[in-house]
């Protein structure tokens, strides 16, 4: 039997009806700044005095570290790049994604399946395979899509960390040099989460605003389904005005 | 550049041969691999052969998980699958596209029967492996006999994950491994029927086993034309000078 709060087949072991906190996903690609509003949405939601626990793609305790070394060039093959990804993403979600969901916290997650996916149809202009192997994860409750332009995403990212070798999709040689690479690379994987934006029902963020904009968009996307699962919550403790500007 | 997407319902279209074989420790199969490895050597022929678990990177990291004790059903699944992927890409498709005989030491089957026994989706398993092999042998033994080779003669003791130890059935290890590995030979029945895998009745005599499964192969290798960079062996050096039959 398929259970609808899973992606596919589930785990089959693992009963996912008492999971009470809230799955959150914030995708986008690489530099779009992820992380940064992740933190200040966090810092917002434990004001209303909700519990946040964050995750984010590769940072398992079983595969950090194994795909650091594989990325330094032990394995280039697309399966077993992103069958590392999937474990990590297992990992992450046994251990982390869903205990947390049970005790009721609300999960922000730093990436999710859909990077994977975009990651791989790229390289393999294969849909099915990637989502099979998938099928164990859980459906967020909310996916916000951060979404860029790619000669804005250039810019940004020569200006703050630089472009780095898989950022740029080197492995695919799609280009002579860093820049050529990464905005090929970086405009096919913004072609395919456009798609995904449509066929999963993300909520559409414009990433080349000011954070403070891209911030209160996020946040007003966020607020509803914290509504509907936490009603209780919210009154007794949050007045409406406070947690809307805070 | 990439490998065009490969699903397990068809047989693969390289010139080359892979060869498997299945069954629960103990049941002999390693060995019989092993003596096929040598009659198919002494033919002449060029042989690959590749094991279970074996890339470097990914055994390094279930080490580390099962030290641990870290490793979930899905983990551990995943993995494996990991393993074999890079297996795949880097030691079994290119002998085969060059027309070489690839022999493995478990194959995709293993997965489908462990993960199944640890509660894993079968369907999701079967999902995410996409290789089909030539040959498939199953080696068939009743869990005593396995269980007497493996603590009578070659291996002394039993392995932790190997006796099923992290799924709680049981304090005691052989226990422990006869409920597991009794379970596994269930889902192996039921893979053998699906996958129509050769069954050998591990049973009778290492020679008489193995004189069985060299029948079998050199049948299936009755059409296979061996491919060779070198031309160090004599029997290959003589066929140089023979006139082809077709011209």
């Amino acid at each position: 039997m398929e259970n609808e709060r899973y992606f596919g087949a589930g785990l089959t072991y693992l009963n996912p009806s008492d999971l009470k906190g809230k799955l959150i996903a914030i995708e986008g690609t690489d530099g779009v700044g992820r992380s940064t509003h992740i933190e200040m949405l966090q810092e917002w939601l434990e004001v209303q005095g909700y519990g946040v626990v964050t995750t984010g793609w590769t940072r398992s305790s079983l595969m950090s570290r194994t795909i650091e070394v594989a990325k330094q060039g032990n394995i280039l093959d697309r399966w077993s790049f992103s069958l590392l990804y999937a474990t990590d993403f297992a990992d992450r979600l046994e251990h982390q994604i869903i205990p947390a969901l049970r005790s009721g916290f609300v999960v922000l997650a730093d990436r999710y399946i859909y990077t994977a996916f975009a990651r791989d149809v790229v390289r393999s202009g294969d849909r099915n395979w990637i989502r099979d192997v998938f099928g164990f994860a859980i459906v967020p409750d909310l996916v916000c899509y951060l979404r860029i332009d790619v000669d804005t995403l250039a810019l940004r990212v020569i200006e703050t960390s630089g472009m780095n070798y898989w950022e740029s999709g080197m492995d695919l040689k799609l280009g002579a040099d860093l820049y050529d690479s990464f905005k090929k690379y970086q405009s096919l994987l913004i072609e395919e989460f456009d798609k995904m934006a449509e066929e999963f029902h993300f909520e559409v963020v414009d990433a080349r605003k000011p954070p403070e904009e891209i911030q209160e968009a996020l946040r007003s996307k966020i607020q509803p389904i914290l509504k509907n699962g936490q009603q209780m919550l919210a009154q007794t403790t949050v007045p409406e005005s406070t947690a809307e500007r805070s | 550049m990439t490998p065009s997407p490969l699903t397990f319902g068809q047989p693969h279209p390289f010139p080359g041969k892979l060869i498997i074989v299945e069954g629960i420790d103990g049941s002999g199969k390693s060995t019989q691999l092993l003596l096929l490895q040598k009659w198919l050597e002494a033919k002449g022929l060029n042989v690959v052969f590749t094991e279970w678990n074996s890339s470097l990177l990914v055994r390094e990291t279930t080490r580390r998980g099962k030290k641990s004790k870290t490793l979930t059903p899905t983990t551990f699944s995943l993995l494996h699958a990991t393993d074999f992927a890079s297996r795949l890409y880097h030691n079994i498709l290119p002998p085969l596209k060059a027309g070489l005989i690839v022999l493995a030491d478990r194959y995709v089957y293993t997965a489908f029967a462990r993960d199944a026994v640890r509660g894993v989706s079968p369907e999701w398993v079967r999902k995410v492996y996409n290789f089909r092999p030539d040959m498939a042998f199953y080696f068939n033994v009743p869990i005593e006999v396995a269980i007497s080779r493996l603590l009578g003669g070659t291996r002394a003791q039993l392995k932790y994950y190997e006796a099923g130890m992290d799924l709680g059935v049981s304090q005691d290890i052989t226990e422990s491994f006869r409920i597991f590995q009794s379970r596994i030979l269930a889902e192996y029945d039921k893979i053998v029927s699906e996958y129509g895998l050769i069954t050998m009745d591990a049973t009778k005599d290492i020679e008489e086993q193995q004189n069985e499964m060299r029948h079998v192969v050199s049948n299936a290798l009755e059409n296979y034309r061996p491919k060779r960079g070198t031309h160090g062996k004599r029997t290959l050096f003589w066929r140089r000078f023979n006139v082809p039959k077709s011209e």
